[in-house]
């Protein structure tokens, strides 16, 4: 029951890509932090994603995982710290440079305008053209053919690519815009929050995909709150709360208890069974959240001990 | 039985499309409610007026339906585009105006005026444009402010450079002919007398039709209306879309305001006031959501063509030209219901 944490100098120094064996990541953080106005959203995050790895962002609301991904995605400019993008540092300006620089971003909302058909969406801010001048158009054939065989290459079975978006379920929305990220050439590929709003079989197919997505050699950043949608998926951990990194765990040194109950905090755990208590809350219930403090505050102990 | 069927039907088509018939792709389509619309309108005003269905009488009602959409071109494409653009009436009249007082002033070829006033009318679009985008303002209020900026220049600026409520006559100036042969002319089909701001028009929806349906910055339109911050995301320019669709307008209102000076040789710049209202009404009886993300071109020009029929038809129909008002609200009422119906089709999603 011990859990090392990722010495987090170390790691940028020493580690080297998984695939190529070089010293470069493919994507770096190091202690970024980003503040709107006297709102410290995020200080003192490092981080690295690598080809063919999965690295999981976990946090509750509030934790800062919007902002990191803002940040690395070009929707906010860091303000401390460095970003490095295949050793060189960067800071996006944009959407737009985030995306040439090979990072695409499957936002919760998806990014994806409902009304228009899927291939458009599919298409959207990288529509493929013929013609010159101002006979310039779209190839509109082509992109239908192309949306239609990426979406069948990740196992997803449209019925027709004219069809509006917004009348797809949501984990097909989801699978349409990984699979757009993957067709674009993504380096990186950050998933935000992709499982919350689904039940617990379409957050299964979407898992897949992220596992299919890591197999062609993507790094893959995956922002959740939920630790077992994290764990059979990651292949590293990087733990926020209020800002701040409270942990960086590689597979092999964490279990999936040891994360839950970082991510859960187990101090205020205990304190929600003793507020429930005195409200006069149903006895059964006072017990089961008793118990489950005192198994977590368990763990929780052992790891600060192990990282202390 | 079914599964013989099955088996002679290739494997393209997935069994749970059913199978859309033309008629039932026709019924998706944006302007469809407008279609039907003009169709009952054209066979309810032949049937009480003998006059309406005469050739001559078409050519008028297509004039009167080009005027209105000329402007519904390009208000349908920033309707698409998610705003809309409450100075487009006054503006048509600011560029009529600066043409007309600047050659007039100047004692200038007519030309300069008219390319001057090509240059304010893109102005106007690119500030519109350029306030919304930097204020983030809703778009009814920054353009509330321009036209009534406008409205207030028209009149104040005529009377300062004029001396008058309306612009000196220009018809005896250098360029007069040739720029009233290229936007007040008619051209003679069949003996009929067809003025070319309706070829004007019918190109200029062809043009917006293939943009909006063929070109990137047609894709670019859809998704700025349909969901801007979703559009950013995924790299497309929404600044530069929006800007250029008021640019747009603007282009659109330049050609009509040549129009109307060359028409008459000169203008009274109280008009305009009101007109905008017009091109937005048709343009959402055309089908396009007043919230973006949906609608044609061609939608536009049916909403334009449905004011032009219900506008000369009850004068043809020889009743009081009051009731005109009151068909047109209807239109609008009946047209926006259509287009509500069709969003939640379009929006429910399964689940």
């Amino acid at each position: 029951m011990d859990a090392k944490q990722i010495d987090q100098r170390e790691l940028l120094r020493d580690e080297k890509d998984p695939l190529t064996h070089t010293p470069v990541h493919l994507l770096s953080l190091e202690s970024v932090g980003k503040h709107y106005g006297n709102i410290v959203a995020l200080t003192d995050v490092t981080m690295a994603v690598d080809n063919g790895r999965v690295t999981c962002v976990l946090g509750d609301n509030g934790a800062g995982k919007s902002t990191l991904i803002k940040i690395i995605a070009g929707l906010h400019q860091h303000d401390e710290g460095v970003l490095h993008i295949m050793g060189e540092e960067r800071k996006f300006d944009s959407p737009r440079d985030a995306l040439d620089a090979g990072i695409a971003t499957v936002y919760q909302d998806l990014a994806v305008v409902p009304l228009m058909p899927i291939w458009r969406n599919f298409f959207l801010g990288s529509e493929l053209t013929t013609g010159f001048g101002p006979f310039k158009r779209m190839d509109v054939q082509a992109m239908k053919d192309i949306t239609k065989k990426e979406l069948a290459d990740m196992g997803i079975d449209l019925r027709d690519v004219e069809q509006p978006i917004g009348q797809l379920s949501g984990g097909e929305r989801q699978c349409v815009a990984i699979a757009r990220a993957v067709y674009f050439g993504a380096k990186v590929l950050i998933l935000d929050e992709p499982t919350a709003a689904l039940g617990v079989k379409q957050s299964g197919v979407v898992l897949r995909y992220i596992l299919q997505a890591r197999d062609r050699g993507l790094g893959v950043i995956f922002i959740t709150h939920n630790p077992h949608h994290a764990f059979p998926v990651g292949d590293r951990f990087l733990l926020l709360k209020r800002g701040r990194s409270i942990g960086y765990y590689d597979k092999k040194d964490i279990t999936l208890d040891e994360l839950t109950a970082q991510m859960a905090g187990g101090a205020e755990l205990a304190e929600l069974a003793h507020e429930l208590e005195q409200l006069g809350g149903h006895g059964d219930v006072v017990k089961q959240v008793q118990a489950e403090v005192a198994g977590v505050t368990d763990s929780t102990a052992d790891t600060s001990r192990a990282s202390g | 039985m079914t599964m013989t069927q099955t088996m002679s039907k290739p494997a393209v088509t997935d069994e749970r499309v059913g199978r859309r018939n033309p008629l039932q792709k026709l019924l998706g389509r944006p302007e469809v409610g407008a279609l039907v619309g003009a169709i009952v309108l054209f066979i309810f005003f032949a049937a009480v007026s003998q006059t309406f269905t005469q050739p001559n009488a078409f050519a008028t009602v297509l004039y009167g339906s080009s005027t209105i959409g000329i402007m519904a071109v390009g208000v349908s494409l920033l309707m698409i585009g998610g705003e809309f653009d409450l100075s487009t009436g006054v503006a048509v009249i600011s560029s009529a105006l600066t043409a007309s007082m600047f050659s007039w002033y100047f004692s200038m070829n007519v030309w300069i005026g008219v390319l001057l006033a090509l240059v304010v009318s893109l102005s106007i679009g690119f500030i519109n444009g350029w306030i919304l985008m930097k204020t983030k303002l809703p778009s009814f209020i920054v353009t509330l402010a321009t036209f009534l900026m406008l409205t207030g220049l028209n009149l104040g600026l005529t009377r300062m450079i004029g001396g008058g409520v309306s612009s000196p006559s220009i018809s005896n100036m250098d360029g007069y002919e040739s720029a009233q042969a290229i936007f007040s002319s008619s051209v003679n089909i069949g003996g009929v007398d067809v003025k070319n701001t309706v070829f004007i028009w019918i190109a200029l929806v062809a043009i917006a039709s293939w943009v909006l349906l063929r070109t990137k910055v047609g894709n670019w339109i859809f998704a700025v209306g349909g969901d801007a911050n979703a559009a950013r995301a995924v790299g497309v320019p929404v600044k530069a879309t929006k800007i250029g669709l008021f640019m747009a307008v603007g282009f659109c209102g330049w050609i009509l305001g040549m129009h109307n000076l060359f028409a008459f040789d000169a203008v009274q710049s109280g008009e305009g006031v009101g007109n905008e209202f017009l091109y937005i009404i048709a343009a959402v009886i055309g089908g396009c959501l007043l919230t973006g993300g949906y609608g044609s071109a061609v939608g536009g020009a049916i909403g334009a063509f449905i004011f032009g029929m219900a506008n000369k038809g009850i004068v043809y129909a020889q009743w009081n030209p009051d009731w005109f008002k009151f068909f047109l609200g209807l239109m609008l009422l009946l047209a926006t219901i259509v287009n509500l119906i069709v969003k939640r089709r379009a929006d429910s999603s399964k689940g």
